[in-house]
């Protein structure tokens, strides 16, 4: 595809031999950008996986557990054990910056740091298996607050990996095909100039020494 | 201070409110749009909002708009039924947007 509307100038063949250079090293920035980024989700990745299954599995067993407790005591008595909460979470925010993509990191500080203080009820009309789900629980929040950390990174990363690898693909295979063409007509159109000019010459001077010494080659 | 939310059947939501999380319990579908929504529009100060997956099948359209923004991250979880296999779907469909095919 010869674009629409190019000049074929000098001017504009040294314009878009500068884009090209341009463009290269763009791409190759961004390639780089790309392989990196990947490098980096596919470890997150891994990890996610990890720890999706642990949180998962943990749950399971801790709502195991719950479902016993629900089933010995009354839900009145259960609702009420767990009315009101004796630990609270504070969540701190900060970000990281991996590869110019800004992910959250998190901490928190639990307001109860004694991990048998979590319990928001008297054991006296409690059943045990209510101390035994929360204490589960209480275990499993922080590889599921890690999980909220990494899952969250994965999918900016995926995000930021799309993005880079339109790019990469835009200019590998639009605009630097594109500027080749362009240049190449360009060069072709001006080598033509030039050669039919000489022809003009040529033709020029013949006529001018036939016309003063009627002279012939 | 930034809160975290968890969005879930009553029973789920139980014990999580024990932990101190904010426990938002709903009964349906319906319920849980409206709640997410209250949690990510009005408020600026849920950085987490873990939601139950049989809940999260009916609200992926909502739970897609905040995968690109850093606040609120929106973690599915398992419900009291056990792993529905939701979680590693999404994780799945991160890496084919990422790669372009599935390589896991």
């Amino acid at each position: 595809m010869a674009s629409t509307t190019i000049t074929p100038t000098r001017m504009v063949l040294n314009q878009l031999k500068g884009r090209l250079k341009t463009a290269r090293r763009g791409h190759k920035l961004l390639k780089d950008k790309r392989d990196e980024l990947m490098r980096q989700f596919l470890d997150i990745v891994r990890l996610n996986k990890q720890l999706r299954a642990k949180v998962e599995q943990g749950l399971t067993e801790a709502f195991g557990s719950l479902s016993v407790a629900s089933a010995i005591m009354s839900p009145e008595m259960l609702e009420q054990a767990l009315l009101y909460p004796r630990q609270s979470v504070e969540l701190g925010m900060s970000y990281k910056n991996i590869m110019s993509v800004n992910v959250p990191v998190y901490d928190f500080k639990t307001k109860n740091s004694d991990p048998s203080e979590i319990f928001p009820y008297g054991f006296a009309q409690t059943s045990g298996e209510l101390d035994d789900a929360l204490e589960k629980l209480a275990q499993v929040f922080e590889d599921m607050l890690e999980l909220a950390q990494v899952e969250k990174t994965m999918q900016m990363l995926a995000q930021e990996i799309e993005k880079t690898r339109r790019r990469v693909n835009a200019l590998e295979y639009v605009m630097i095909p594109e500027l080749e063409q362009n240049i190449r007509y360009i060069s072709m159109k001006l080598d033509e100039n030039e050669s039919s000019t000489k022809v003009r010459l040529m033709k020029v001077k013949e006529m001018v020494l036939e016309d003063a010494h009627h002279y012939k080659q | 201070m930034l809160k975290i939310a968890v969005v879930g059947g009553a029973e789920t939501v139980m014990g999580f409110k024990a932990l101190g999380l904010e426990a938002c319990p709903v009964a349906n579908a319906e319920e849980a749009r409206r709640t997410l929504h209250r949690l990510t529009r009005e408020s600026e100060d849920y950085a987490i909002i873990y939601i139950e997956e049989n809940l999260a099948q009916e609200l992926e359209r909502e739970i897609d708009k905040y995968k690109d923004v850093p606040k609120p991250a929106i973690i599915l979880i398992p419900g009291r039924e056990g792993p529905l296999g939701l979680g590693q779907s999404a994780l799945k469909a991160a890496v084919e947007r990422a790669v372009g095919s599935d390589i896991l």
